[in-house]
C-alpha cells in the first residue's frame, strides 16, 4: 500500500500482556486521514493501554501497527513522535516549571535540524529556525485559545488551559495523527463545548487524524465517525456511532447485565 | 497552519549580521579577561588576587555541573573526577611537553607566549579525555531513569582516584624524559604524592586564562540554556515521559549534556592543576571535592547559571573569611544544604537568572522569554 492510499494510523491484531493479564488483545484499528475515531470503554478497560502501545512506550507482545503506510513498531516513543503520531497525557503532564511557549517550544524543535554545535555557534540556520519555532509557537497558542498565558509557568495555568496547552505541544511536533486522551475528562459543560469545536477544526487547520479516549458518551457520539469499545482489553464493538450506541454487549459492559451488579468503577491504569 | 520547514526561509539572517551576533560576547569576552589580567590583577594584590583565580575555576566547574544536575535535572556526583581527568592530561602534556620541547619544566615564554599556549593545548586536550570519560560513563547509566547515575559517577570518581594513586613516580630528569615515549610517560603521573613539578602559568598576577574560559564557560551555558537543545534537557528534566512523547531524544539529550559538563569539568581541571598554589594529589579530587561542586549547585539554583556563579563565589570566599572555624565548614555546609532541601529545593534562584528575580524584572525587562 502506497502512502497516499493508506489509512493515517493502522493497528493490526495488536495484544499485550502484564504477566498473566491480557492487557489488550487482538485490537484492530484503522484511522483514515483527517477522520475522527473514538475509543471507549469501562474504566480499566484498557483504553490508555492501547495508547501507550501506539506511541511506543509498550512494545506490543504481537500485531503491527503502520502510520501512513510505514510500520513503527518497536521504535522508541521519540522516534514514533517524528514519525507523526502526537499525544496527550490523561494525567496532565506538563513541563511545570518551564513557561507555557517554552511548552510548545520544546515541542516545535523537533522538526528543526539545528543540534548542539549550531546552536553554540548560533549560526544562520539556527537562528532562522528559533525564530519560526516561535512565531508558530505562537500561533499555536493563538489557535488553542491560551496566547495571553505565553509567559506564565505552565504548572501555575487553569486546568483547562493545561489540557489545551498539551493539545498545543502535541501539535507543535507536526503530527499525522493526534491521540487525545480524555480532553473533557473534569470539564463543565461550556468548556466542554468549546473543546467540542476546537477538537472538530483541529483536523482541517493542521490537516490531522485524531483518535479520541472520552468517557463523555454525548462528545463521542457526536463527534465521532467511528467507534471502538473496548471491554476488559477485548473489541466488544466497532462501527459507527449509532451502530455502536445500541449494541447489547456495549450496553452491557456499560451497565452490567440486568439481574447482576455494576462494578464499582476505578481510576484507568495509566504509566507511571 | 505552515510548518516549520516552510517559515524557515523568511527568518533568515544576514551572514554578516550572524556572525558579528554570535561573535561580539567572545571579543568581550577577550576584553574582560584581558583587563582582568592588566587592570584588577595588579590593583588587587597577591592574597585576593588568589582568592579570584580560585573563584574562577569554582565558577568552570561549577557551572560545568550545573549543565547535567541543574538544567537535566540527573544527580552526578563524580565531577571531580572528571576534573582529575583533565587536569592530569593537562598537567602532564605541559609538564611532559615543556621539558621535550624546550629542555626544562619551568615557565617557558611571557603572557600569550608559547608556554602559556602550551598550557592551554594541555587543558583543552585535558578537556577532550574528559569528555571521552563522560561518554564512555554516560552512555550506559543515563539510558536508565532514576538515581543509576549518581551511583556510576560516585564509583567512576573514585576509581580515578585509585587509578591515580597506582601511578609512578613522576620523572623528573630531562634526560630520562627525552628518552622516554609519551606512552612510557602516561604512567608516570605522581601516585599518592601528586603530580607535583607543573608549572605554576596561573598566579595572582597572571588570570588571563582562567577568566577567558570563565567567559566561554558561561557563554556556552546561557546558549545552552536558552537554545532548542537546552530546552529539551529542561523538559527532560521536568517531565521525561513527556518530552519523549513530543520527539525529544531522551538518552542522546542527556548524554550530550553530561559529554559537555565533562569536557569542561576536564578544562578546570588543567586550570587548577597549572595554578599557583595548589596541589594536584588524587586525594584533593576526590569525593570531598564533588560534593563541593554539588553544593554550589543545589545552593545557587539548579538551573540558574547567575545563581550558580554567585554561590561558586560566596562558598570560596566565605571559607577564606572564617578560616579560624575551618573545623567546621561540612557541618556549615551539611546544615544549609538541609535547610535549603526544606525551605528552598529549588535552590535560591531556581531556574531564574540575576536578572529574572522579582525587584529587577523591572529593571531589566526583557520580552519574551
Amino acid at each position: 500500500m502506497t502512502a497516499a492510499t493508506a489509512p493515517a494510523l493502522e493497528a493490526d491484531r495488536l495484544s499485550i500482556a502484564f504477566g498473566g493479564l491480557k492487557a489488550v488483545a487482538e485490537l484492530s484499528l484503522r484511522v483514515p486521514a483527517r477522520g475522527l475515531y473514538g475509543l471507549i470503554g469501562p474504566n480499566g478497560a484498557g483504553k490508555t493501554t492501547v495508547f501507550n502501545l501506539l506511541t511506543g512506550v509498550y512494545r506490543p507482545d504481537s500485531g503491527e501497527i503502520r502510520l501512513a503506510g510505514t510500520t513503527v513498531n518497536g521504535l522508541r516513543p521519540n522516534q514514533i513522535a517524528r514519525a507523526g503520531l502526537a499525544r496527550t497525557f490523561q494525567n496532565i503532564r506538563l513541563f511545570g516549571e518551564l513557561n507555557v511557549l517554552d511548552n510548545v517550544r520544546v515541542a516545535a524543535a523537533v522538526r528543526a535540524r539545528s543540534g548542539l554545535f549550531r546552536s553554540l555557534l548560533r549560526t544562520p540556520l539556527y537562528l532562522a529556525e528559533e525564530a519560526a519555532i516561535v512565531e508558530r509557537s505562537h500561533e499555536l497558542l493563538d489557535v488553542l485559545g491560551i496566547a495571553h498565558r505565553a509567559g506564565e509557568q505552565a504548572k501555575s495555568l487553569p486546568y483547562g488551559d493545561q489540557r489545551r496547552l498539551e493539545i498545543a505541544r502535541a501539535l507543535a511536533t507536526e503530527p499525522k495523527v493526534l491521540l487525545l486522551d480524555e480532553p473533557v475528562a473534569g470539564m463543565n459543560t461550556p468548556e466542554k463545548k468549546a473543546m467540542r469545536s476546537l477538537i472538530q477544526s483541529l483536523r482541517e487547520r493542521f490537516d490531522v487524524a485524531i483518535l479520541l479516549i472520552e468517557h463523555d458518551m454525548g462528545l463521542v457520539m457526536d463527534i465521532c465517525e467511528h467507534i471502538t469499545v473496548l471491554d476488559h482489553g477485548v473489541t466488544i464493538a466497532t462501527g459507527e456511532p449509532a451502530a455502536v450506541q445500541n449494541d447489547p454487549a456495549v450496553i452491557e459492559a456499560y451497565l452490567g447485565v440486568p439481574e447482576g451488579q455494576a462494578a464499582i468503577p476505578d481510576d484507568d491504569a495509566e504509566v507511571t | 497552519m505552515k510548518t516549520l520547514a516552510e517559515r524557515i526561509a523568511a527568518h533568515r539572517p544576514g551572514l554578516l549580521r550572524a556572525i558579528g551576533g554570535s561573535a561580539w560576547p567572545i571579543a568581550l569576552g577577550f576584553l574582560f579577561a584581558y583587563l582582568m589580567q592588566t587592570v584588577l590583577a595588579p590593583a588587587v594584590g597577591d592574597f585576593y588576587g588568589k582568592m579570584m583565580l580560585d573563584v574562577g575555576i569554582a565558577i568552570v566547574l561549577g557551572v560545568s555541573l550545573n549543565i547535567v544536575n541543574g538544567y537535566g535535572g540527573q544527580f552526578s556526583i563524580g565531577h571531580a573526577g572528571f576534573m582529575a581527568v583533565g587536569g592530569y592530561v593537562a598537567a602532564a602534556i605541559v609538564f611532559y611537553g615543556s621539558i621535550k620541547l624546550w629542555g626544562s619544566k619551568d615557565i617557558h615564554g611571557g603572557f600569550l607566549g608559547p608556554g602559556e599556549l602550551l598550557l592551554v593545548t594541555g587543558c583543552l586536550v585535558g578537556g577532550g579525555f574528559a569528555a571521552l570519560a563522560g561518554l564512555v560513563v554516560g552512555l550506559p547509566s543515563l539510558r536508565l531513569r532514576g538515581d543509576y547515575l549518581a551511583i556510576v559517577t560516585l564509583g567512576f570518581g573514585e576509581i580515578v582516584r585509585v587509578l591515580l594513586q597506582q601511578t609512578d613516580d613522576v620523572v623528573m630528569d630531562p634526560r630520562k624524559v627525552e628518552a622516554a615515549s609519551p606512552i612510557d610517560l602516561a604512567d608516570n603521573l605522581g601516585g599518592a604524592l601528586g603530580f607535583f613539578g607543573a608549572p605554576r602559568y596561573l598566579d595572582p598576577k597572571n588570570p588571563f586564562w582562567i577568566w577567558l574560559f570563565v567567559v566561554v564557560v558561561l557563554l556556552v551555558a546561557y546558549r545552552l540554556k536558552t537554545s532548542s537543545r537546552g530546552r529539551q534537557l529542561l523538559a527532560v528534566r521536568e517531565n521525561e515521559v513527556a518530552a519523549e512523547a513530543v520527539g525529544v531524544p531522551t538518552t542522546r539529550v542527556k548524554v550530550s549534556a553530561f559529554v559537555l559538563s565533562a569536557f569542561f569539568a576536564g578544562i578546570g581541571g588543567g586550570l587548577y592543576a597549572h595554578e599557583l598554589g595548589n596541589s594536584l594529589r588524587p586525594t584533593d579530587l576526590g569525593f570531598q571535592k564533588s560534593i563541593d561542586l554539588v553544593i554550589i549547585v543545589v545552593l545557587g539554583g539548579m538551573g540558574s547559571i547567575t545563581g550558580v556563579v554567585v554561590a561558586a563565589t560566596a562558598l570560596t570566599i566565605l571559607p577564606e573569611v572564617f578560616r579560624e572555624f575551618s573545623e567546621y565548614r561540612m557541618i556549615c555546609y551539611a546544615l544549609a544544604l538541609v535547610l535549603m532541601m526544606i525551605l528552598r529545593p529549588q535552590g535560591l534562584f531556581g531556574l531564574r537568572e540575576l536578572w529574572e528575580l522579582a525587584p529587577w524584572r523591572k529593571v531589566f525587562r526583557r520580552g519574551g522569554r
